[in-house]
């Protein structure tokens, strides 16, 4: 029974997250079978649906490498505390209440003065305000050097609330689907978006950073003139379908880059940083994924990714306000229990909850992990990390950097590990402080499998001899299923069930919005999949409309993410 | 279907917006009447109409008459202390719609202007502030209103207490948004001069908005201003040309002194390179390029003084042209100044590097006499002497010129390592991008800065490349590879000091540098493509004989009073009316013309009429 929306694309404050991790390290409790028969009509029979938790998130592991005790603090008290002086101050700047920072965002797009090329609010990452911060903030670090040398765990405790940590972890592509949609909807006026501002890369034991834009080249100092001139001649040129590209049809990506002559630094680049695919990955798709991440670069930025403010999950919440607006009801803390199903016609007519409410409904939406057979055969998995760091794994000029990091496999048979680095601007995170989001397609337990990338790229305490790299103060490891090999048909349930899959190992989110408009085209075939929003001065408030009844609120026109929401969160 | 949102219909969204826009120009119509009515208190408006061209195109023939009224006006309410903040008003909510309504603007200045007189400073400051505040939102609104940039620069003149570093840093932002806002870049650079900005501030700008795109002219070239300022060419090396006691107008101060010194200059090639070879095909760094490549100016100088005893006549070539008319000349012989008068070979320029003068007649015609002849130019402070000795029919005085001299081409003077290891990276990168027109073109003018014979072969063939992948260009090619050419043998023709120009079957479309040919005496310049003959042609003041045979000729007009010329071979040409041939007849010693092969020939009586135009012509071949 959850008590947030989204399921497994929520984001948690540090508080949240650890109670999310205690409920998860608890025994599962076996869930008491009851019997609804009574609330049956004739002719109706129950479907009983299975409790999705348990499944869905393994291995769950928690280290803290950060003093436990408040020891510093408390020996620091005495003297004036710039640490909280400064946290305070930061408060007030960084968390304005939903309608003030609405207004900022209006504010901003105006004196962008229609020069932005879509409706899409990205704040300058390193803009003015970031600059004007610049000189108070590092004074500030440099005063606290000598008296705080690490944030304890009391401190990430008690600022906890500033976190925004999500499970999953993605960007959007700047011309990726969620973005088309959230402009087309109109969702996108209730999020604020910063741009990744750089692309790195783990190689040869270093973090570097890969040059992908135009201007990325120019200023690259890694690469000589001759290689700047061959890659900006690849990057062109695969733009194009050339007959180059088919006579290397189904043979891996990399012979092609080898072909190439490019040389180590730039096939590096372009096989894990641009295409982010692996070494066997054929040229059709290694092609496909390289014109998607050019395609996505220079609309917003620098890089071709965008990160929401407040982290991902604000994304399935923004769904659920347009929802909101337009008559969806959201029931915390209920799951369904069982469906209601007519014999004669195969239609689900109703569900059941877990307080024995009986809900009509017309169509139902769920999750897949409420449905799947428990002896079916081993799922994929996603091994997920999250840590909170003391500094970024490449610093640079400016410390609010949100970088993407490619990993190639560290050893053979281990997965290549994408990596967020998440800055305090992006609002998940405070001041300090770093998150840092892993992923790969689970070969092992998550511990296993990013362990040793963690141990590479950072200072833990089995990694001792990197002190020159970011401390790990915290850490999460866990496995979660990857939804993208999930069988979404064939479940036998009534026609009116649609199922959906959980979140997907990709970066992008293309998965979950093509399955999204899959199923909402099959609800309702004829109409377009969320239209734009109508603006609010065209909405007409005038009462004539009586006020919508219960359980139907599934028929309003409302985004599909939405809708999800609904059926995941009825628990 | 309930729980859906109703939504106005289109039609009523329409006729809202209809509405609305309805309602705005009412107001906006209103507060420009009262506005001028302030000034005229005559409402020529009565348009009342929806028709808001119509209109606008009938405010603007209001306008210059109402601005004259108004300003009449002024002066009325000036006494009546009418010019108020209510004025302000009227016309901000005017702007505010219409910020490039120029009338206004005045009308704001001149009520500001009486402010200042009237309040005190404090207040006035206030009311600039919020002057300023105001034309934010007129940006906003069009960030490229000329009358708000003016405005802007106004006010910001005028404000008791500027705030330069606000205004820099609304011009940055300006410029992020759109970095070719050119009526932002003036903004600025106005902003960067009053509130002296460091040019390294500056040139970090430059940093910047190049590190960000570097396809901008404006980036790179506001760069070429500042690093002349900033690293300035080192005070040893000697300075291109002496600076005259009064600067002549002509001389701009930057002329003077737009070299760079080495060390930044190979930072700036560092720099200039990852551009190109990022991206080779964006002009903005090429030129750049050029620019540090650099442009030798030559030194302004008499080259060559030529005397012709025959023609009692004076030839002055000069290493620049100058006009004939105006030059300060001074002819001194045998120490007697002369009085002459000075002209340009063609009547057709008045600019020239050549110069003629004919001498009083008798003054050096005995050939028994010597002579000494010199040329002063007395505004450049030099002068060229010139001896014609007994016996001799001419003389002449020159600098015997050689390659760095005579053409650097429009690269210059960096040191011969310098230009080879650009060479270099230009051939690496020719090697990628074989037909990349940028790079071939900037090799061949290295290769000419360098060594223009020993890599004459080359050269040849990029142009062929060059008129293979850019055909749009193919003539522009042509013609500066034909000067290449020329100047290659003009270079010969110095070394081997001798009076025969030729360059036959070479190709070329144009001639140029002919003042090198001064002295020249035999031209051949068969089958190539020439269409014409130009009017320098003229400064050939020694030729005698002319062999253009083969070549696409339709004009003659360079060929004008030329003294010694005799021979004329135009076999092979394109002369197809006896009009062009006229200008031989001004060379009065052409005995022989070769016309075979042109149309004009074909014409009927063309040999009497020929013979009637050109008498002294015995050997005419038709």
């Amino acid at each position: 029974m959850r008590s947030y929306y989204a399921a497994n694309w929520a984001s948690f404050t540090f508080n949240g997250l650890l109670s999310w991790i205690q409920q998860y390290q608890e025994e599962p409790q076996p869930k008491e079978v009851q019997d609804w028969s009574s609330l049956l009509d004739e002719g109706e029979e129950l479907v009983y649906l299975s409790n999705p938790d348990s499944a869905s998130i393994s291995n769950l592991q928690v280290f803290c490498f950060t003093s436990e005790e408040d020891e510093e603090e408390a020996q620091s008290s005495d003297l004036p505390n710039p640490t909280e002086e400064k946290a305070v101050n930061e408060d007030t700047d960084v968390k304005p209440s939903a309608d003030s920072n609405e207004e900022a965002t209006t504010e901003k797009q105006e004196t962008v003065g229609g020069a932005e090329e879509e409706q899409l609010q990205v704040t300058p990452t390193e803009g003015e305000e970031q600059d004007t911060d610049k000189p108070h903030l590092s004074t500030a670090q440099s005063q606290l050097e000598p008296t705080r040398k690490r944030i304890t765990y009391a401190h990430l405790v008690k600022e906890g609330r500033r976190f925004n940590i999500d499970l999953v972890s993605k960007l959007m592509y700047s011309r990726g689907s969620l973005v088309d949609l959230l402009i087309k909807s109109n969702v996108s006026r209730y999020a604020e978006f910063k741009n990744v501002t750089r692309i790195l890369t783990y190689r040869n034991g270093n973090v570097e950073q890969v040059p992908c834009s135009r201007a990325d080249v120019f200023a690259s100092r890694q690469l000589s003139v001759v290689e700047k001139r061959k890659l900006m001649r690849f990057l062109t040129s695969c733009m194009e379908e050339t007959e180059e590209h088919q006579a290397y049809s189904g043979r891996p990506y990399l012979e092609f880059l080898c072909d190439q002559k490019l040389g180590d630094n730039l096939q590096h680049f372009l096989l894990h940083s641009i295409a982010m695919v692996t070494e066997d990955t054929p040229i059709e798709e290694g092609l496909a994924a390289t014109r998607h991440f050019l395609r996505s670069l220079g609309r917003y930025g620098n890089t071709p990714f965008l990160f929401p403010l407040y982290g991902l999950g604000e994304i399935p919440q923004c769904f659920c306000r347009m929802c909101a607006v337009f008559g969806g009801i959201y029931c915390l803390r209920h799951s369904v229990d069982c469906l209601v199903v007519d014999k004669d016609t195969n239609r689900c007519k109703a569900v059941i909850d877990n307080r024995g409410q009986r809900i009509s409904c017309s169509h139902f939406v769920v999750e897949d992990s409420y449905v799947g057979k428990k002896a079916a055969a081993p799922r994929r998995l996603l091994s997920r990390a999250v840590l909170i760091t003391d500094g970024s794994v490449l610093p640079s000029d400016s410390d609010q950097q949100v970088s993407m990091v490619t990993i190639p496999p560290v050893a053979a048979r281990y997965p290549v590990v994408k990596m967020v680095e998440l800055c305090p601007s992006t609002m998940t995170c405070i001041p300090g402080t770093y998150l840092v989001h892993l992923t790969c397609q689970s070969a092992g337990s998550a511990y296993e499998d990013l362990a040793p990338v963690v141990t590479r790229c950072f200072h833990t305490p089995d990694s001792p001899d990197q002190e020159n790299r970011p401390s790990v103060l915290w850490c999460v490891y866990f496995n979660m299923v990857d939804g993208s090999g999930v069988e979404l048909e064939g479940h036998g349930l009534p026609s009116n069930v649609y199922v959906c899959s959980g979140l997907d190992s990709t970066l992008g989110h293309e998965y979950a919005i093509r399955q999204a408009e899959l199923i909402f085209q099959k609800i309702l075939p004829e109409e377009d999949f969320c239209p734009p929003a109508p603006n609010p001065e065209d909405i007409i408030y005038d009462g004539e409309n009586p006020s919508t009844p219960a359980g139907e609120e599934d028929e309003d026109g409302a985004g599909e993410e939405g809708k999800r929401e609904q059926s995941q969160t009825q628990e | 279907m309930h729980g859906r949102i109703k939504i106005k219909s289109t039609a009523q969204q329409e006729e809202e917006k209809r509405k609305e826009r309805e309602k705005k120009l009412k107001i906006y119509v209103s507060a420009r009447d009262t506005c001028f009515s302030k000034v005229t208190r005559v409402l020529l408006i009565q348009v009342v109409s929806n028709h808001q061209v119509l209109f606008s195109f009938l405010c603007g023939l209001c306008v210059s008459y109402l601005h004259s009224m108004f300003l009449l006006d002024t002066h009325c309410q000036r006494k009546e202390g009418i010019l108020d903040e209510e004025a302000l008003q009227v016309t901000q909510q005017l702007l505010s719609s219409n910020p490039d309504f120029a009338t206004l603007w005045n009308y704001r200045r001149e009520i500001l202007m009486h402010l200042e007189t009237v309040k005190e400073k404090d207040e006035v400051q206030k009311i600039y502030e919020a002057e300023l505040a105001f034309l934010e939102s007129c940006l906003k609104l069009n960030p490229k209103s000329y009358g708000s940039w003016h405005h802007r620069c106004w006010v910001s003149a005028r404000l008791p207490r500027p705030d330069w570093s606000r205004e820099l840093s609304l011009c940055d932002r300006c410029l992020s948004l759109d970095d070719r806002n050119f009526h932002c870049w003036d903004y600025r650079r106005m902003v960067v001069k009053v509130s002296g900005v460091p040019v390294a501030q500056e040139l970090g700008f430059t940093d910047r908005l190049i590190g960000s795109n570097f396809s901008n002219y404006s980036s790179w070239h506001y760069r070429s201003t500042l690093l002349p300022l900033l690293h300035p060419e080192s005070p040893e090396s000697p300075s291109p040309s002496h600076e005259p006691p009064q600067p002549s107008p002509s001389h701009s101060p930057q002329t003077q002194s737009h070299r760079v010194c080495e060390e930044q200059l190979l930072k700036e090639y560092e720099l200039v390179q990852n551009a190109f070879f990022t991206d080779p095909n964006d002009q903005s760094a090429w030129f750049y390029y050029r620019w540090l490549l650099g442009r030798a100016e030559r030194e302004e100088m008499i080259s060559c003084v030529y005397v012709s005893r025959d023609e009692e006549r004076v030839a002055v070539a000069f290493s620049r042209p100058v006009n004939a008319q105006s030059v300060s000349l001074l002819l001194v012989l045998d120490g007697q100044p002369q009085k002459v008068e000075w002209k340009s070979v063609h009547p057709r320029f008045k600019h020239s590097p050549v110069c003629i003068c004919d001498l009083p007649p008798g003054t050096i015609s005995d050939i028994t006499n010597e002579h000494n002849l010199t040329v002063h130019w007395t505004e450049k402070y030099t002068h060229r002497d010139c001896a014609l000795y007994t016996g001799r029919t001419e003389s002449w005085c020159r600098d015997s010129a050689t390659d760095q001299e005579l053409f650097r081409s429009e690269l210059s003077v960096e040191k011969t390592s310098v230009l080879q290891s650009e060479l270099q990276s230009c051939n690496q990168l020719l090697e990628l991008e074989p037909l990349n027109k940028w790079c071939l073109l900037t090799i061949v003018l290295l290769m000419r800065a360098l060594d223009p014979l020993g890599y004459e072969k080359e050269t040849l063939a990029h142009f062929q490349t060059l008129k293979e992948v850019d055909p749009m260009r193919s003539a522009y090619y042509s013609d500066l590879c034909s000067k290449f050419i020329i100047e290659n043998t003009v270079l010969k023709m110095e070394y081997a000091e001798v009076r025969v120009f030729s360059i036959t079957d070479k190709n070329l479309t144009t001639l140029c540098h002919l003042d090198q040919l001064l002295l020249v005496t035999h031209i051949n310049l068969s089958s190539n493509q020439l269409q014409q003959l130009p009017p320098q042609f003229a400064m050939l003041q020694c030729l005698e004989v002319l062999e253009v045979d083969n070549n696409r000729i339709e004009n003659l007009e360079g060929v004008y009073h030329l003294p010694k010329l005799e021979e004329v071979l135009l076999k092979n040409n394109k002369i197809s009316a006896l009009a062009d041939l006229q200008p031989l007849a001004s060379c009065p010693k052409l005995r022989r013309l070769d016309l075979r092969g042109n149309p004009v020939t074909q014409a009927a009586n063309i040999e009497s009429e020929l013979t009637a135009l050109l008498p002294s012509v015995t050997d005419l071949l038709l």
